[in-house]
Order: structure tokens, then sequence, then C-alpha cells
């Protein structure tokens, strides 16, 4: 289970900078948004990866997971939907203003 | 009542926010009434909690009552009273240039700029890392918002560039939080000082791993070398109230090096973070230096070299603190402090210079003669002085305590020569633009009929007044600094005011 978590984590992590690399914003938000995905699952496994282990406390209990990075991984994946969806725009108002989609708002040849 | 002075910082803006969407119709002329009282009611907050701050230790204010390390809470002490206070000033004089008529810029500018307050104000008083990174979150996407507003093609440009690398920093900042959680098991930065010093050896490299992304991250926010490039042309194509702004936002990223890397990863945690954090960050800031100057020196337009010298008063001022000695500490809060103002104040002053420049705008080239030469020209030899750090303004004190603060140390013979080189370089830099603008006149170029009234020129001259302020000021300036460093030192305390208990 943890080993399949990291390598998604790596996966994603990986995939997003390669993409957050490339030179058109489309590619560019799917970088960023791949790269929050690959964070967020990350916080996750930072309350211990377990299958039906407990994650309130209770006497006597042995086996528990740490519910509160789910808390933060909440409060991450509001605050990156809604940086994805105004990026998106942003992309979009930039096309329309410079007549391309490269990242730096003109043609490199 | 006064117990809970210490939330209103973040609530006030908040408040003033909401009800500015409220108003009816989007009156421009109510909207700027609310905004106005809201920020000065902030800087009367501000004040009060400066008063406040220097009375004892720092104080806790713990949310809804919880106690910590479980509840969040907000710590006020020495160092967030006084950033703070310099952003409710700064906030103000930008707000003042705003209402002139650059805030038709967009529907939602008054509330767009209380909720950067708000995150501005949260992340200097929150205690907590993940709150942290939530208040860079609102401060960032209000900045978003400012700086994109006009949608002219070279800002949005520039707003590509910025929001990405920041998305990016954002998620390098989650990463750290989530492997310092981890190990440690808490966010409350109290409490992670404590339960850093017990982390087992196997774990210390993850944990310096950890200690350095969080590094990386506010060095991003800060523009340090070689994280600055997306600086010049944000700060270039915002308009000038939001430039004004933003030179206070770079140092949330100054601030969270100097709380994170005293309190959490201090030498009283653990010797080896301390100089970890010495190591990497004293050669970065002296590259910084001399980079910013540099290009200041090569750029083509006014604004832009504004930029450049804004990235280099980070790095003169990072330098000293990170040696995280008491004096350096104190001496480079004092220069953020006149950094911060006078660059505000250029910002301004580069706008309104290059609106009387018509089609030259700020291209430092031969072009019309600008229209009230006198003025904006006396103006900007003072600015210039100021940021060159030539006596008698605060820029030459700043320098001066810098220069005196390092010379026990072995770094003396770099600091000194890369400080006393960026004066050189910054009058290298101003004066050509300076001789440009104001002397380079093409007497065929017809002059532009755009006059500044009192008003206009307002705020701009009361920040260079508040230069002359904190130079007048310096010594109790600097004896509250001096006290911040001290307590900034003393982490102990900051641990007991939040947890409570023995050390």
């Amino acid at each position: 289970m943890e080993a399949l978590m990291a390598v998604a984590v790596g996966a994603l992590v990986a995939c997003g900078v390669y993409l957050l690399l490339r030179a058109r914003t489309y590619p560019v938000i799917l970088g960023i948004m791949l790269l929050g995905y690959g964070v967020n699952l990350f916080l996750v496994g930072m309350g211990r990866v377990g299958a039906g282990a407990a994650p309130i406390l209770t006497e006597g209990t042995s086996d528990y997971v740490d519910p509160l990075p789910h808390a933060l991984v909440l409060t991450a994946i509001v605050i990156g939907f809604g940086m994805a969806a105004f990026i998106v725009v942003l992309a979009l108002r930039t096309r329309i203003a410079t007549d391309t989609d490269h990242v730096d708002g003109e043609e490199v040849l | 009542m006064s117990g809970h002075l210490t939330i209103l910082p973040v609530l006030l803006p908040f408040a003033t926010g909401v009800l500015l969407l409220l108003v009816p119709g989007r009156s421009l002329r109510l909207q700027r009434a609310i905004g106005l009282a809201g920020v000065l009611l902030l800087l009367g907050v501000a004040a009060a909690l400066l008063a406040v701050s220097t009375q004892g230790g720092p104080r806790v204010y713990h949310l809804g009552g919880w106690p910590a390390p479980f509840g969040i809470v907000l710590v006020l002490d020495r160092l967030s009273a006084l950033m703070l206070a310099l952003t409710a000033a700064i906030a103000l004089f930008s707000l003042l240039q705003a209402v002139q008529g650059q805030d038709r810029s967009g529907p939602l500018y008054h509330p767009l700029f209380q909720l950067q307050l708000v995150g501005l104000n949260g992340a200097f008083l929150t205690g907590d890392l993940f709150n942290l990174f939530v208040f860079f979150e609102i401060l960032l996407i209000a900045s978003y918002c400012l700086l994109v507003y006009g949608s002219t093609a070279p800002r949005l440009r520039a707003g590509v560039h910025y929001v990405v690398l920041n998305l990016a920093g954002s998620s390098l900042f989650l990463i750290a939080v989530g492997t310092l959680y981890g190990m440690t098991g808490t966010l409350n930065m109290a409490d992670m000082a404590r339960k850093v010093a017990a982390v087992p050896a196997a774990d210390v490299p993850l944990l310096h791993a950890a200690a350095l992304l969080l590094l990386m991250v506010f060095a991003l926010k800060a523009a340090v070398a070689p994280l600055y490039f997306w600086l010049p042309s944000a700060y270039a194509a915002a308009s000038a109230p939001v430039a004004a702004l933003f030179a206070i936002m770079t140092k949330v990223g100054v601030y969270a090096i100097v709380r994170v890397y005293t309190l959490v990863f201090g030498a009283a945690a653990d010797p080896a973070l301390g100089g970890l954090a010495t190591r990497w960050l004293l050669p970065i800031s002296l590259i910084t230096i001399l980079l910013g100057m540099l290009g200041a020196v090569g750029v083509r337009e006014l604004r832009r070299m504004q930029g450049y010298l804004l990235i280099g008063s980070i790095g003169i001022m990072l330098a000293p603190i990170a040696l995280f000695s008491a004096g350096g500490i104190s001496a480079g809060l004092y220069y953020l402090v006149h950094s911060t103002i006078v660059m505000a104040a250029m910002f301004l002053l580069s706008d309104l210079i290059a609106k009387q420049r018509g089609g030259k705008d700020d291209l430092l080239v031969q072009g019309p003669a600008v229209t009230q030469a006198g003025a904006l020209g006396l103006l900007f030899f003072v600015g210039a002085i100021a940021v060159a750090g030539l006596p008698p303004f605060s820029g030459f004190v700043g320098k001066a305590l810098i220069l005196s603060a390092v010379r026990p140390t072995g770094w003396m013979p770099w600091i000194w020569s890369l400080v006393l080189v960026s004066g050189l370089l910054a009058i290298a830099a101003l004066s050509r633009a300076g001789i440009r603008i104001f002397w380079d006149v093409d007497a065929d170029d017809a002059p532009v009929a755009v006059r500044w009234r009192l008003l206009e020129l307002g705020p701009t001259v009361a920040l260079l007044a508040l230069v002359l302020g904190i130079t007048v000021l310096a010594g109790p300036i600097t004896l509250f600094l001096d006290a911040a460093a001290e307590q900034l030192l003393v982490p102990g305390e900051y641990v007991r005011a939040v947890l409570g208990g023995a050390p």
C-alpha cells in the first residue's frame, strides 16, 4: 500500500514538473494541477497509510491513522481548485489579448 | 476587549471587504470612503498593538478558546506588531493614490485590496505553519487579481508567470509542511520548536531537507536570487498603487524566514539547523544584492529599475539577518522598514513621472520635457538619495547599522564590500535615469498636458516624509528593534507564552 502511494506521488509529481516546463499555457496548467494532486496525496500519506485503521483513538486501539492530514488536504484541495479555475481564465484572457498561448505572451522563434 | 485586539488586524479588513461587496450599485464614491475608513481604523489598531507589544512578552490569542497546540493561535510579538504597522501605513498611502482614479481598473478593486490586507496581517500574526500557508494563499489570490486588473497584454503576460510560479511555490510549501507534520506531529510553530529538538538522529537529514524546502519557498516570495526573475516584470506591469502595496509583499517572505528560522529551526532548537540557514542564506543574499543592483544598472525602463532596486534591497536586509545575531537582525529589520517605505514611494513616483512623458512613458530615452520637472525632479532626487543609502536619509542609517552589526564576524569583508558597492551601483543607475528623464529633453517633442495637483502628489510626498521621520526617530526605532531581535533570539519565551508551563 505504502509503495503504491509512493509510486503514485512520484509519478504525479514527475509528470507535473515535466508539463510545468512546457512553453504553452495549457500543458503548464495541467502540470500545476498534476503537481497539486501529487502534493495532496503526499499530505494524506503523512497521516500514515493503512486500511481498516481507526481514525479516532479509544481504549485499547493499537492500529490507528491520523485524521488531521485529511482535513489539511481538504483545505489544500479547495484552494487548489480555486487557483486552477483562476489560472484557466487568466490563460484564456492572455490568449485573447496576446494572440498566442505561449507562456511568454509572444512566439519565440 | 483588549484581549481581542490581537485578532482585529485580520477581522477588520475582512469585515470591510465584505461590507464593500454589499455597496449598492458599486458606487465608487461610497467604496472609496469605506475602504479609506477601514484602512485608517486598521492603522489605529496597528498603532495600539505596537504600543501593547512593547509591554511584556508575546501575547497569544487562542481562536475559539481552544488550548494550543490543538487550537489555532495568533501570536503578537514586537516583530509582528512592527510588520502590522508597516503594512497599515503602506496600505493607507497606496489606497490614497488609488482613489485618485486608478481604482477604476476593475469592479472589485476595493474588496480585493482589503482581502490582500487580511492575508498580509494574518501571515504576520499566525502561530501555525499551515495557517501561514492559508494566509499566503489569501494574499496571493488577491494580489493575482489586483495585478492583472486592467487586462492589458503586459499585465496578463506578467500575471501568468507570477501565478504559475507562486502556485508551484505553494506546492513546495505543502510538501515541506507535510514532511514536518509527519515527523513532529504538530503544525503549531511553538510546539514544533519543542519537537524538532527531539527528532531521532535518523530523521535529522529529512528534517534538514524540509527546513531548506521551506527556506526555498520563502526565498521565492521574498524574491531572493536565483528566484527573483518574476519580480521586475510583475511590479513594472502592475498599476502604481498596487506595486506600492506589493513592496510589502516581498517582506512577507523575509518575515517568514526570520520567524521560522529563529523559532522553529533556530540555533536554540538545534545548533546544526541554525548554521544550516546561515550557510545558505548568507551567500544567496549577497548574490541577490549584486544581481539586483546590476539589473538596475542595465534596464531600460524606470519601473523595472525600481523592481531591481527592490531586489537589491532584499539582499541587503537579508545579509545581516542571515547571521541570526541580535545586532544583525535589528539592523536588517531597520533596513526592511526603510526599504519598504522608500520603494513604495518610488513606485508611485515612477508612475507620476512616466505619465508626464507621453508615448515615451518610463523608457529611459530622450523624450519630451517632464511637465512638472521641478517638483517631480526634486522628489526623485530625494527618493534616489534614500534608495542609494546616502546621508542624510534613513538608507544611510540602515546601511551604517548593518556595517557595524556584521563587523565582529568572519563574513565582514564580503558584506561590507557588497553593501558599499550596492550603493555605488544604485547611484549609477538612478543618476542615469534622472539624467535621461529630466535633462535629456527632445525640444521637438511637445510636453504632455498632464499636470498633477497637490493631492495627486500627496501620497508620494507623505511616504518620503515618513522616510525622513524614521531617520529622525532612528534612535527610538533602533531601541525597539533591538528588543524585537532579543525577543526573537530567545524563542523559549514565545514557546512558553503559547503552550504555557515549563520551558
